[in-house]
Order: C-alpha cells, then sequence, then structure tokens
C-alpha cells in the first residue's frame, strides 16, 4: 500500500489530511513537525511525503533539505502545504528540492487530485 | 469523494483558540525597542495557522481577517518594517476579535464583523503606508482561494476542443526535486487526446551520462477542451525552471472572431497529424508565444468561485446548533503511561488471584488476604491516574490575566504588576472552566476597589506599582487559590454602615472584622461611590460567592486597612468525587456535601418556633433557622416524628441555613459521583447518587434544591428573621 507521511504542527489539518488519504487508501503517518517527520522518514520508507512549511523545531524547509540528503529520499516527492501570501516560501521550498505545493485552503477533493500527479 | 470537513470543526477552533493564546502571551511579552524575532515567529505562525484552518474549513470572514494580521505580521518578520506599540495593541485587539469570531463559529451563531472590519481597516492603513505600499503580496480583499478552482472558472466559459502545442525541456535537476515528466504526460493524456513525442538531441554519450540528470525534451501535442492555465497547472511545480512553451494551433469553437487567430475551421482532424506538420503549423500561426511569467502569485486570483460556499456555511451551522458540545482534553504522555502500567499490574494482581483460586484450601489464606490487599492499592492507585487525566495546570487560568492587568490598569491609569505562584498547581479541567469568572471578577475588583492610584500611593508611603500576586497550591484534598493585594484594604466602618442601611445587620448588632469582610458577599451590596464599568454593580460578589459553592468550594477574604486584602478561594480537585457525609432517614441513606454542613445538634422543643405560614424555625444562638424535614421532602417513613428524638443537620446553601432533620449521622467518606440526568432524569433536590460499599444506591442532597423544594423563599425567611429580632 502506498505510504504516506503528513506533517503539520495543526491537529485539525493533520486530522483532515489524514482522514482524506486513509479514505482513499493509502496508509497515512502524521508527524507534528519536520524534526518528529524525519524520525518517521529514517525508520520506515514513505512514497510521498507532505508538508507544511511553518512549523516549530524544525520548518518544512529544513525537513525537505533533510530529506534529499538521505538516499532513499532522493527522488521521492515531496509536496509542500503552503499559503498563497508565501509566495518566496515556494521558491525556497523548490531549492530546498521539494516537489511542488498545494496551497492552502484545499479541500480533500483537491489534495487527492494533487496527490495523484505524483503517485 | 465528499468528505464531511465538519467533523474536524472542534479540533480547529481548540487548537485555534490556544494559538490566540499564545499570541496573546507572546504579544504582552513583546519588547518593542528590542525586538525577538523567535517571539515574533511565534506570533506568525499562530496567526498562519489559523488562517489555513479557517480556510481549509471554510470558515473565510477569520481567513480573511487573519489574512491581513499575516500581511503585516510577515513584513515585521522579514525586517521590511518596524514593530511599533501602536502595532502591538492592534494586534491584541485583532486577537480578540479573532477569539469572539471562533466563538460565535463554534456556537453555531453569526459572525459579527463590525469589528473586524474596522480593525481590517486600520491594518489596511499601515498596509498602504507610503514605505511598503508595493509589499502588501495580496490585497486583502482578496479571498485566499485555491489555484485549482482557476480552472473551474475558466473551464465553465470554455467551449469545444482546442489543439495545443507544448514544447517542454524540463532542468536537468528535475528528478532530484522528486519530480517525473512522465506523470506530468499522463496528466495531459487525462484531459484529452496528448500525442508525446521525445527530443533525445542532447543525450550525452554512454559514458558521460549522470543517471540523474534529466536530458531529455519532449514535443507535445495535446487536443483537449482546456484552456491554457489549466496546462500550466501540469507543469506548475517545474515551470520556473524548465523551458516551456504553450501555443494554441488553432480553434474549432466558433469564436467571435476566429480571423484573429488566424484558426483554421479543419483544425480538429489535425489531432493525429504528425509532430513535423504541428510545428509547421506553429511556425505559420501569427499566435504570439506566450511567455511564462514565474511569479507563483500568478495563479492567484479569482475570488468569485468560492465566495458562495462561503456564504452558505452560516445558515447551515446554525441547523447544527442545538448538537451537543463534545470537548476534548489534551493529556500528557506520561500520565497515559502511568495509567498503562497501572493496568499492567492490576492483570498481574488478577492473574495472580486467578491462579490462586484454581486450587484452593484454607492454607493459602494469607496469601488470598495479601492478593486483595494489593488489589486494592492496584485500584486506589487506577483511581488517582484516571483522575490526574482530567488534571490540567491552573496556568491555563491565569494566563488571561496578565492581558486583563494590562488592559485594565491602562484604563484606570494604574501602575500595576501582577505576579503568578504556583502555576504549575493542577485541578479539574471541569472546576478550572468554571473559576474563570470568579476569578476575573475578584481581580477586577482588586484593580478597580483595592489597589489605590499611583499618587495616592506614593502619599500612603508606598512605591507606585501596586502589586497583585495570584497564587495557587494544594491543602489536603483541595486546591487554594489566592488573589492577593497590597492595595488600601476593605473600609469596613462604611461596610458596616451600608449594611446597617440596607437592612443587612441591626445597629446594635457586634461583628468582628472577619464578619464585616464577609458582608461584601451579601446579594446587593456595593460600597464603591462610583459605579464603573471595570466592577461595582452590586451584582458581583454575591454572584462570585455562588459560583464558587456550586463547585462545592467556597471564598473568604481577610483585609488589613492600609495593607490589602486577600480573598483565598477553596475548590475541591475535581467535582467527580465528594467529600460525604452519610445520613439515615427512615431506611434510606442520604449524602451531604460535607462542605456545606455547619453542625449538627440536638434539640429540644424550647428551640423549635412556628411562625405563621406553618414553617418551623430553629432557634440557633441569635439565628433563626427554617427547618426542613427530609422524611416530608422525600415522603419516606422516619424512625421518629419527634423533633427531640432527631437529629438536626444545620447547612447553608443559596447564602441561608437550613436545618434538616435527619435520624443519624453515619459515616464521613470519599464518594464518587454519578449523574442521575445521564441515568435518569434531572431530580430536584438531588445532585446526584453514589453506590456504597454495600452496592446500594445513595443520593446525594442538593441543599439549595431542597430549600426551593420546601418551600423556603428568601422573603419568607427574611421575616422570619425580623421576627425573629423582635423575639429576641
Amino acid at each position: 500500500m502506498t505510504k504516506i507521511l503528513a506533517v503539520d504542527d495543526s491537529a485539525s489539518m493533520r486530522q483532515m489530511v489524514s482522514f482524506t488519504l486513509k479514505g482513499a487508501g493509502y496508509e497515512v503517518v502524521e508527524a507534528a513537525d519536520g524534526k518528529l517527520a524525519l524520525e518517521q522518514a529514517k525508520k520506515q520508507q514513505f512514497d510521498l511525503v507532505l508538508s507544511d512549511v511553518n512549523m516549530p523545531v524544525m520548518d518544512g524547509i529544513t525537513l525537505v533539505k533533510e530529506l534529499r540528503a538521505l538516499s532513499n529520499y532522493k527522488f521521492t516527492p515531496i509536496l509542500m502545504l503552503t499559503t498563497e501570501s508565501a509566495g518566496d516560501k515556494k521558491m525556497e521550498g523548490k531549492q530546498a528540492g521539494a516537489t511542488g505545493w498545494l496551497v492552502k485552503p484545499f479541500n480533500p477533493d483537491q489534495l487527492l487530485a494533487t496527490i495523484k500527479k505524483v503517485l | 469523494m465528499s468528505i464531511d470537513l465538519s467533523q474536524f470543526h472542534q479540533v480547529f477552533f481548540e487548537e485555534s483558540l490556544e494559538g490566540l493564546d499564545v499570541m496573546e502571551s507572546a504579544l504582552l511579552n513583546l519588547d518593542t525597542e528590542n525586538c525577538d524575532s523567535e517571539t515574533i515567529n511565534e506570533i506568525f505562525r499562530a496567526a498562519h495557522s489559523i488562517k489555513g484552518g479557517s480556510g481549509t474549513f471554510g470558515f473565510s470572514t477569520v481567513a480573511e481577517f487573519t489574512h491581513v494580521i499575516e500581511t503585516l505580521l510577515d513584513q515585521i518578520r522579514a525586517g521590511d518594517r518596524r514593530i511599533e506599540p501602536a502595532h502591538v495593541e492592534l494586534f491584541l485587539k485583532s486577537v480578540d476579535c479573532i477569539r469572539q469570531m471562533i466563538k460565535s463559529l463554534e456556537a453555531g451563531d453569526a459572525v459579527e464583523m463590525s469589528d473586524a472590519n474596522d480593525l481590517k481597516s486600520k491594518f489596511q492603513a499601515i498596509l498602504d503606508g507610503k514605505e511598503l505600499a508595493a509589499a502588501a503580496p495580496v490585497p486583502a480583499s482578496t479571498a485566499p482561494t485555491a489555484p485549482a478552482s482557476v480552472s473551474d472558472t475558466d473551464a465553465g466559459s470554455s467551449g469545444g476542443a482546442k489543439t495545443w502545442h507544448i514544447y517542454f525541456k524540463p532542468d536537468g535537476d528535475v528528478l532530484k526535486t522528486g519530480n517525473e515528466p512522465s506523470r506530468m504526460f499522463r496528466e495531459l493524456e487525462d484531459m484529452g487526446v496528448a500525442t508525446v513525442v521525445v527530443d533525445t538531441a542532447d543525450l550525452p554519450g554512454i559514458g558521460v551520462i549522470d543517471p540523474e540528470t534529466c536530458y531529455l525534451k519532449w514535443n507535445i501535442t495535446l487536443v483537449a477542451d482546456v484552456e491554457k492555465a489549466q496546462i500550466e497547472e501540469v507543469f506548475e511545480w517545474v515551470i520556473d525552471e524548465a523551458e516551456l512553451r504553450i501555443e494554441e494551433v488553432a480553434q474549432v469553437a466558433v469564436t467571435e472572431n476566429p480571423e484573429q487567430n488566424g484558426a483554421k475551421p479543419s483544425s480538429v482532424k489535425q489531432s493525429k497529424v504528425e509532430p513535423s506538420d504541428i510545428v509547421q503549423t506553429t511556425v505559420q500561426s501569427p499566435v504570439a508565444e506566450v511567455s511564462v511569467s514565474p511569479a507563483p502569485s500568478q495563479a492567484i486570483s479569482a475570488p468569485a468561485a468560492k465566495e458562495p460556499a462561503a456564504q452558505a456555511a452560516p445558515a447551515a451551522k446554525k441547523a447544527e446548533k442545538n448538537k451537543t458540545e463534545v470537548s476534548s482534553i489534551r493529556v500528557g504522555i506520561d500520565k497515559v503511561d502511568s495509567l498503562i502500567n497501572m493496568v499492567g499490574e492490576l492483570v498481574i494482581t488478577q492473574s495472580m488471584l486467578g491462579e490462586l483460586s484454581r486450587d484452593f484450601d484454607i492454607s493459602k489464606l494469607p496469601k488470598l488476604l495479601e492478593g486483595l490487599e494489593q488489589l486494592s492499592q492496584n485500584t486506589r492507585e487506577l483511581q488517582e491516574s484516571v483522575m490526574r487525566i482530567r488534571m490540567l495546570p491552573i496556568s491555563f487560568t491565569f494566563s488571561r490575566f496578565p492581558r486583563l492587568v494590562h488592559d485594565l490598569s491602562k484604563t484606570m491609569g494604574k501602575k500595576i504588576e501582577l505576579k503568578l505562584l504556583g502555576e504549575q498547581t493542577e485541578l479539574d479541567k471541569t472546576v478550572m472552566e468554571k473559576i474563570g469568572d470568579p476569578m476575573v471578577h475578584l481581580v477586577r475588583n482588586s484593580l478597580d476597589h483595592g489597589i489605590e492610584m499611583p499618587e495616592d500611593r506614593i502619599k500612603a508611603g508606598k512605591s507606585d506599582t501596586g502589586l497583585i500576586t495570584l497564587n495557587a497550591y494544594h491543602q489536603g484534598g483541595n486546591i487554594v487559590i489566592q488573589i492577593i493585594d497590597d492595595g488600601k484594604g476593605l473600609d469596613k466602618e462604611k461596610i458596616l454602615r451600608k449594611a446597617v442601611e440596607k437592612g443587612l445587620v441591626g445597629e446594635s448588632d457586634k461583628l468582628s472584622d472577619e464578619q464585616i469582610c464577609d458582608l461584601i458577599f451579601k446579594p446587593g451590596f456595593s460600597t464603591a461611590d462610583q459605579v464603573t464599568d471595570i466592577s461595582g454593580r452590586g451584582v458581583g460578589m454575591d454572584v462570585v460567592r455562588r459560583n464558587i459553592q456550586e463547585l462545592n468550594g467556597s471564598v473568604e477574604v481577610e483585609s488589613f486597612t492600609g495593607k490589602g486584602s486577600t480573598f483565598t478561594i477553596r475548590l475541591p480537585l475535581t467535582l467527580a468525587i465528594l467529600d460525604g457525609q452519610l445520613v439515615s432517614a427512615g431506611e434510606h441513606t442520604y449524602i451531604l456535601p460535607l462542605i456545606s454542613i455547619i453542625e449538627s445538634i440536638q434539640t429540644n422543643m424550647d428551640m423549635v418556633h412556628r411562625v405563621a405560614g406553618g414553617c418551623d424555625v430553629l432557634r440557633l444562638r441569635s439565628e433563626y433557622v427554617p427547618i426542613i424535614r427530609l422524611y416530608d421532602i422525600f415522603n419516606i417513613k422516619p424512625e421518629s416524628y419527634n423533633l427531640e428524638e432527631s437529629l438536626l443537620v444545620v447547612v447553608e446553601g443559596d447564602n441561608m441555613k437550613v436545618a434538616l432533620v435527619v435520624d443519624d449521622l453515619l459515616a464521613q467518606q470519599q464518594v464518587v459521583i454519578k449523574s442521575l440526568e445521564e441515568n435518569y432524569k434531572r431530580v430536584e433536590g438531588v445532585s446526584g447518587a453514589t453506590i456504597l460499599g454495600d452496592g446500594t444506591v445513595a443520593l446525594i442532597l442538593d441543599i439549595s434544591g431542597l430549600i426551593k423544594l420546601a418551600g423556603v423563599r428568601k422573603d419568607e425567611y427574611k421575616k422570619v428573621k425580623q421576627g425573629g429580632d423582635e423575639a429576641a
């Protein structure tokens, strides 16, 4: 089964993403910040990482850099969950190695449509 | 696929309110002179999360409002703008405003927008300020909208299939970002008929090829009923680094000016033409080459698409208003661990006892007793652990006071320092929620009536800054919360004068200082010369005391003229367990909250008087106390109808004393409260039930309910009292 790592410091967003993806038949692991996400990613191989940008402890951009430095996440799709006002964040994310982004606010259908783009 | 987003609303509300608390305390700690970037980040993150969540869950009003705040915060964070004290005040007001919005949404009420709009225009004015007019990324009026809706709107206006030629040469590093060109082509195929032709011209020799680099480029012909924006969206993530040209070859649909585009009516058949032909067509076509803007914000416009849905939302919420509120609690993992540990031990004890029972003979009795002892210890520990889950540090309540004191001292022109002690003291979540308002009242009261103006303080030989201390600590099975000020103290003479005026005490009554101070908790009592909007409407202290009593707690005041006052609140640690006094009436056992009992006495008929209206009163020293016969109220048969053979338990509830007639006092014990409402229905005079050690059910009595049931009205009680005074 396709495994997705969902990273967001907001519990409601995490729940929404996780619920939507599980409903669509994906296996989902949640993490509340970049550091926890990295720990999870080292424990098991994910097919896709969805990460918020603004998070305490370790932000999304740093997470992408750290993941790309791992040999088994070199080509794994990593999508950033950003808001439209953070245009420069998208570029920063891209430079760090993110595959793409999904603009908040998004609804479950948009989330699934975007995920299908990379899986 | 449709998912009901409302199931996540409660979590969103809770985390937003928490986020607002974080924002608030960070704002209050913020030193505008020496701005700490981590604090700004913290504030920004909280605002950002609220905005993201509210947008996602369809609360567009909150999202729009937060967006403006976030924009300003972002500029401050990026160092484009200095934070000023005025900003902080504005942010604090916004925190209140958002909190109000969230609470309205939570309650399913319409969101009051006038404050928000007011603040929004103030923020907009700052954002539009000369130095940074162009820096504001998106106008505030634009609702945050996902790019997907751009294509939705566009799709509506298109008609018929179009033929597109796409030239795509990705960056060599495209694969290293996890992007895969073949997936993009798959997406194009989903739109219509796509012919993808790869160009391998740039591919180096096998010896020097880097397997992680992409050397390929593609020519694609797409026949589909799509707009250019939709095609761009497919390449959205790689657009900035790639070479991408999207050109419309010809149009099938009837456009108003077909000649303008040089469209050929026959082009529908071109869907199967060779790529070389297409290239030729493209060359001949007068269609201008499309330049792709690197600005990421380009994809975001079209605010209209989402609006109707967002407006419909409040109406839908209204309908749900009556659904029961489910609140959740965050529990530290250590508490859950200890619980699991406890259960583990319980299982071990259980299996040990099970083993013992298999072939039991009397020689194993000591072992059995040991096991049972262990079981009871496990149970006790388990109960404590479970109780601890509901416990939260009182800092949750304390945290709202720095802001309150900050705002109020500003309004009143007083200098006040707030000191918080014992913030980690834990108490039950329900108790915590209910103690907040009474505490706010007491703190306001100390600020308004207790602490003097700076000049008066200096005259009195004190520092010009007043000190209010909030202190919390555990004492026995209670939590004690103190509100201490170093102000002028209660004016006892004035209180006494007022009480006499209002007829609360007789002129000749000799009252101790303690009793005088206690008068401020009487209904309708206020000594404020001027009613301010801070406190002093005369509907305060009695309500405070009643609310605290409802929690089975008590409040007292101690005051020294010129030195200040100390309000002490005592509360049980939890509402789930009660210190009870078991009493018997006939064959039944009832439980009285221990805290409500003043004394128990045996009486003789000399002390009992009958007054008009049929109510018996007990003369208790200088007071007359109405007598309530439990057997009358519950319609049971007592051991004796003779008052001299019964016991009178004097209890206090609803600010008055009554004497309950019972047969006997039994044990005192902690009882676990079971709700009658949940298991049966609400019964007047009974606040709950519990199961006693022998398995029988005992009702827990509610004193104020009993007073109502017995028909002792306060005015009657007063009459009784006055009658008593005359008699005395």
